[in-house]
């Protein structure tokens, strides 16, 4: 028994990956929690914007919705949603984005539109909402999703938006500006795309074996061989996400 | 001239059966009073665009309101599922369609400026636009490279609500303002609920917060609260209770039928509506205060 949740797991190990001044395109959950957790440890002057139009967002509570009225109260600024999308996203001001999806493919493609076909849905989900374009445009994206085979199908059923497509070379040829998805952040490890832009298994969390990760996804998973183990999760993290953070649970309760 | 009038009659003489309408406000300042008395009024065959269709709109649809959606995110905000959209859309009942939130706001953005199309640089996802027609590619005459462009929208009725207007419908918005001053230059008619009418020096001391001019205002409606169970930056706060109470109440066309009964047909008005809510929500969406430091604009 580990004395912490998958949840709590994955957004400690994704708030470790940004960089202190990183400007994130955040969205509300579990990369908010990811967000604060690194600002409140090595990312002090790290900046959060929102699809809503917020720039610099501190909320002094827990955002239950992208456009929470805590986003605005003591933000450095607030624009249209036009002006978010081109002159902060579309200009390349945005360092970093959160993406998530029901399904995430050997390439990194993300679904979050539809199981089945699309004019006939099986299951019909939310759409791109804005990640369309952060995946595009973001110089580096970032997802946290759990390690389950469904979610990690050896190709998606619709390009919500894109990883590296068929492989990294067909994402070069279309010009766009972002980098792509850097690190997939799941309760048993990270996956990175290697130069073919395929993700492979770069690390495991402690006491997870690589070959869990293998029987929960959808292709055949390669090892990098230079496999590491992520560093503990230390008591100060849990600490800032269970008592400053999300006090009641409600996003860190999961798994 | 004033423009003040009942939110009644401002649906009646201007939302039509089979209008392209779109309510605005991304999460913030959504006009439920408005969507509740079109639904009262029974419009039919309306195009319901909006880039979250949000509870208002999944209200609409179980009402019976609309025969299509344009949308972006099909989600109930922080909650899950928009379970009516969703289900109408799985069982082809409701035409749609489907942009990002980018898309659509840039339809906005050229229908209220007036431009034919909007391009947007390529996004490497293509699915979308191989499903919506109505995104396409023009080759940018300057670099030869592609671009990607979507129609312009300019909706027959734009829904805003504000914070404050004077009766000629100069409205002022602050916290999250997403897509109202789009909307609303994009729209043929404009219809706003606002929290307070003010006396037009009021307006004139700040002019910076103007969002909306009044001579492209078509009615203006004194609605406080119009917004719950959305929010009004500084009047009050999101009901998230209610938005995880829909979640529930929309598993069953049994329950929402019950709850359209009660809160939408079951009442005159949003004062009716407000008043029925228990003291115990009330009081839970009351805010504190937290005013910004006065602008001085000079007396020249």
């Amino acid at each position: 028994m580990s004395h912490y949740t998958s949840s709590e797991l994955m957004t400690i190990n994704a708030a470790r990956l940004l960089r202190d001044g990183d400007v994130v395109f955040v969205g509300v959950g579990l990369p908010n929690l990811a967000c604060n957790l690194a600002r409140h440890t090595h990312a002090p002057n790290l900046l959060m914007i929102y699809e809503a139009g917020v720039i610099g967002a501190r909320p002094n509570r827990l955002p239950l919705s992208i456009g929470d009225p805590t986003l605005v109260s003591g933000a450095t600024g607030v624009c249209s949603m036009y002006d978010i999308f081109t002159l902060y996203l579309q200009r390349g001001n945005v360092d970093v984005g959160f993406l998530g999806g029901a399904q995430i493919d050997r390439f990194g493609n993300i679904n979050a539109t539809v199981i089945g076909g699309y004019d006939h849905p099986k299951v019909r989900l939310p759409g791109s909402g804005g990640s369309q374009e952060i995946a595009a445009w973001a110089n580096r994206c970032y997802v946290m999703t759990p390690h389950q085979k469904r979610r990690f199908p050896a190709k998606v059923d619709f390009h919500t938006s894109a990883g590296f497509l068929n492989g990294r070379a067909e994402r070069d040829a279309t010009g766009v500006r972002g980098g792509g998805p850097q690190v997939i952040v799941t309760d048993l490890g990270l996956m990175e795309p290697d130069e073919t832009g395929e993700l492979v298994l770069t690390a495991v969390h402690p006491g997870i074996q690589p070959e869990q990760a293998q029987a929960n996804t959808g292709w055949d998973l390669k090892v990098a061989p230079s496999l590491r183990v992520t560093a503990e999760v230390t008591d100060e993290e849990l600490r800032i996400l269970r008592e400053e953070l999300d006090p009641n649970g409600i996003y860190l309760k999961g798994g | 001239m004033t423009k003040i009038c009942s939110l009644t009659d401002a649906i009646s003489r201007l939302v039509q059966d089979g209008d392209t309408l779109y309510a605005a406000g991304f999460t913030h300042m959504i006009p439920f009073a408005a969507g509740h008395e079109i639904i009262r009024q029974g419009r039919k065959n309306l195009v319901l665009a909006r880039a979250t269709p949000d509870l208002i709109y999944d209200q609409m649809i179980a009402a019976g309101c609309a025969r299509k959606i344009i949308f972006s995110y099909t989600g109930n905000p922080g909650v899950g599922s928009l379970r009516i959209v969703r289900a109408e859309m799985e069982a082809g009942r409701l035409e749609w369609e489907e942009y990002s939130h980018f898309g659509m706001i840039s339809r906005l953005q050229a229908g209220a400026a007036g431009l034919p199309f909007m391009p947007m640089n390529q996004t490497a996802a293509t699915d979308l636009e191989r499903a919506n027609p109505n995104i396409r590619r023009v080759v940018d005459p300057y670099s030869g490279r592609d671009v990607i462009t979507v129609p312009a929208l300019q909706p027959d009725v734009a829904i805003v609500h504000v914070q404050r207007a004077d009766v000629h419908g100069n409205a002022q918005i602050w916290g999250i303002i997403g897509e109202q001053k789009e909307a609303a230059f994009a729209a043929q008619r404009v219809i706003l609920t606002a929290e307070e009418i003010v006396d037009e020096d009021v307006i004139r001391s700040d002019p910076n917060r103007t969002v909306i001019p009044g001579f492209i205002v078509d009615a203006v409606c004194h609605v406080p609260y119009a917004a719950h169970p959305s929010y009004t930056q500084g009047y009050y706060d999101r009901d998230n209770a209610f938005y995880l109470a829909w979640d529930k109440i929309s598993e069953t066309p049994e329950s929402v039928q019950a709850y359209l009964q009660e809160w939408v047909y079951g009442v005159k008005d949003r004062q009716e509506y407000w008043e029925k809510l228990s003291a115990e929500t009330r009081e839970s969406l009351r805010v504190t205060s937290r005013p910004a430091a006065p602008v001085d604009y000079g007396n020249y």
